[in-house]
């Protein structure tokens, strides 16, 4: 496990360094001068060259990255080139609404989508798993601005029950998180009812029906334990999935997050926050799934890491 | 036996009585499997339908689909109107048959270039292994890290808005999951006999390559396309959404929704409309990907 762990540290070093690269390199895969786009249509050339020595465009290419990363180390984003703010600040604002936007859409899928697939795997082929599973495909299938909009109609306009959007209070991420959450639960109900057939044909779930155990103790500690595991396991890989979707549904309600800031910046060609934004949600990925790695090791001892 | 006619949604016709020669027996196994998923056959046709509209929609739209006209703005869906007007007055319905072509054709091509790509990468990646493999699956690995959606977004973010430029951003965010699914299978399909007797034989690797292995990937190449096309199109539709894709005067279902967000409150079926066609059509896809997976699937028995 500790060598596992190890390996499993190291090889993200090399993951994070090419991404760095990668996001480095963004500015100068624009097609035309990034410095000119910046600065807008009437802008003189003074104001271009102005641009181009702030963002450091007039130095080698090795010299810039260099740069870039001995800022980025000393956790230096670079200056918001709209609104002259270090990126660092503007992005320390931003981070915490996405972050309980994502982290309660992932509660409630999980709950959810777990109870879906228990509920479809124990009344295999009958109506409870028809509905369910129909359910499932129909989450995957909704565009996420689409549900959103029409709860926002329901029950923001016609009802007032919730806000229609921003984040004063708490009541302002029921309808974003439930919107953000509705893939994920669907994925995770097909995925928990996928892995509660498999181990309810396990042998100790037989010997456990055979000593004479109820079925909800065969199904809740023997069955549901061993599975939850996997989803555990998937849910952070699909984490992405909420990141992603996170920029969606922020744009949709509102929600001063990075995603927002994501969309806003890519309007204004503010090119050091995009970077900063790319490179931020990446990262956040990585340590995520690095994270999920880890624990499957410790709940899962009887795994063997193979290195592929 | 006639060839189709006779395979209905009731068939249970085993499948090795089918078996007439390899091929078409294969086809009638995998039809009778198919034809017994009712949900996966109603998609089929619910896409056709959609496909038909794709060619002949600009003919049969009952208004011209990007005429305003301000003497009938954002009315609720009428006789005239079966879907209402938007806020320039223009039929919703006539917009979203004419749309269904740029729905198809966005989709369709981000996903076929990911489907191209991803099987040349991953073939030379099981295939040849070692630094190949190493590069290839290390490349995925860090278009990976970067979450869904945000990688198509960064891709917009540098190309600029448009639905060209959108199909690119679609297809290289797809392109690595079927490069990976493309390597696993031709990881155990060169294990086989038949690659070993092609090899002693002397076979070249480009022979081996295309007649003995991609033949084998073929299945997972369909799965995976039809899997991946509802996805592409709620990417395309999310990105038009967002701005980043199709002009707000195209006739694209996301940019149409994103339109009638301003007006929410006041005219919501701008909104329910192409939102419900989205979601029925991706739907729809995503049911014939799980019914192709299911009778392709030589795992999944029944």
């Amino acid at each position: 496990m500790g060598r596992y762990a190890i390996q499993r540290l190291l090889g993200v070093i090399p993951l994070l360094f090419v991404v760095s690269i990668l996001v480095f390199m963004f500015i100068h895969l624009i097609p035309g001068d990034p410095a000119r786009l910046v600065a807008g249509k009437d802008a003189t050339l003074e104001e271009i060259n102005g641009i181009r020595e702030q963002l450091g465009l007039n130095l080698p290419l090795w010299q810039q990255y260099v740069n870039y990363m001995g800022d980025l180390l000393k956790g230096d984003l670079g200056v918001s080139v709209t609104s002259g703010l270090p990126v660092t600040d503007m992005l320390a604002s931003r981070f915490l609404p996405t972050i309980i936007l994502t982290f309660t859409s992932l509660g409630w899928a999980l709950v959810i989508g777990l109870v879906i697939g228990i509920i479809s795997a124990v009344n295999r082929g009958k109506w409870p798993d028809y509905i369910g599973m129909l359910t499932a495909i129909s989450g995957i299938s909704l565009p996420g601005f689409w549900l959103g909009l029409v709860l926002i109609q329901i029950f923001s306009v016609e009802l007032g029950w919730f806000p229609t959007g921003g984040v004063d209070s708490w009541q302002s991420y029921i309808l974003p998180s439930f919107t953000l959450g509705a893939g994920i639960m669907s994925m995770l109900a097909r995925y928990s009812r996928t892995s509660m057939l498999e181990t309810m044909r396990e042998d100790y779930v037989r010997t456990g029906r055979a000593k004479g155990l109820r079925e909800f103790v065969v199904v809740g500690r023997h069955a549901l334990r061993n599975s939850l595991i996997q989803v555990v396991t998937v849910a952070g890989l699909q984490f992405g999935f909420l990141l992603g979707g996170s920029v969606m549904v922020e744009t949709v309600f509102s929600i001063p997050g990075m995603g927002r800031l994501l969309i806003d910046s890519i309007g204004f060609r503010d090119y050091t926050v995009i970077q900063a934004l790319l490179l931020l949600f990446a990262a956040e990925f990585i340590l995520i799934n690095l994270i999920v790695d880890l624990l499957y090791g410790v709940l899962n001892p009887k795994i063997r890491y193979a290195s592929k | 036996m006639s060839d189709n006619s006779t395979v209905t949604v009731h068939s249970s016709v085993p499948e090795d009585t089918l078996a007439k020669s390899p091929a078409t027996g294969k086809f009638r196994a995998f039809m009778s499997k198919f034809m017994k998923q009712k949900l996966a056959v109603i998609s089929s046709g619910f896409i056709l339908l959609l496909l038909v509209l794709a060619v002949i929609g600009p003919h049969i739209v009952p208004y011209p689909p990007n005429e305003p006209n301000y003497d009938a703005m954002m009315q609720g869906p009428s006789a005239a109107h079966w879907a209402g007007t938007d806020e320039y007055g223009r039929d919703i319905l006539s917009r979203l048959i004419d749309g269904t072509r740029l729905t198809m054709v966005v989709s369709l091509s981000a996903v076929f270039i990911s489907a191209f790509l991803g099987t040349i990468l991953g073939l030379i990646s099981g295939y040849y292994g070692g630094w190949i493999d190493r590069l290839i699956m290390r490349g995925s690995d860090v278009m990976f890290s970067f979450p869904d959606l945000l990688l198509a977004i960064g891709i917009v973010a540098i190309l600029g808005p448009g639905l060209s430029n959108v199909v690119i951003a679609v297809a290289v965010f797809g392109t690595p999951s079927f490069a990976r699914i493309i390597r696993s299978v031709t990881l155990s399909s060169k294990e086989s006999l038949y690659v070993e007797a092609a090899r002693s034989m002397g076979a070249k690797h480009n022979r081996i390559i295309w007649k003995h292995i991609f033949p084998e990937t073929i299945p997972s190449i369909i799965v995976n396309v039809s899997m991946r096309i509802g996805g592409a199109i709620l990417a395309a539709s999310s990105l038009s959404f967002l701005g980043l894709g199709a002009k707000a005067t195209e006739p694209d279902w996301g940019a149409m929704l994103s339109m009638g967000r301003d007006y929410l409150s006041i005219a919501p079926h701008i909104v329910y409309y192409p939102g419900l066609l989205i979601f029925l059509t991706v739907l729809a896809f995503n049911l014939i990907g799980d019914g192709l997976n299911d009778a392709l699937d030589p795992k999944t028995k029944n």
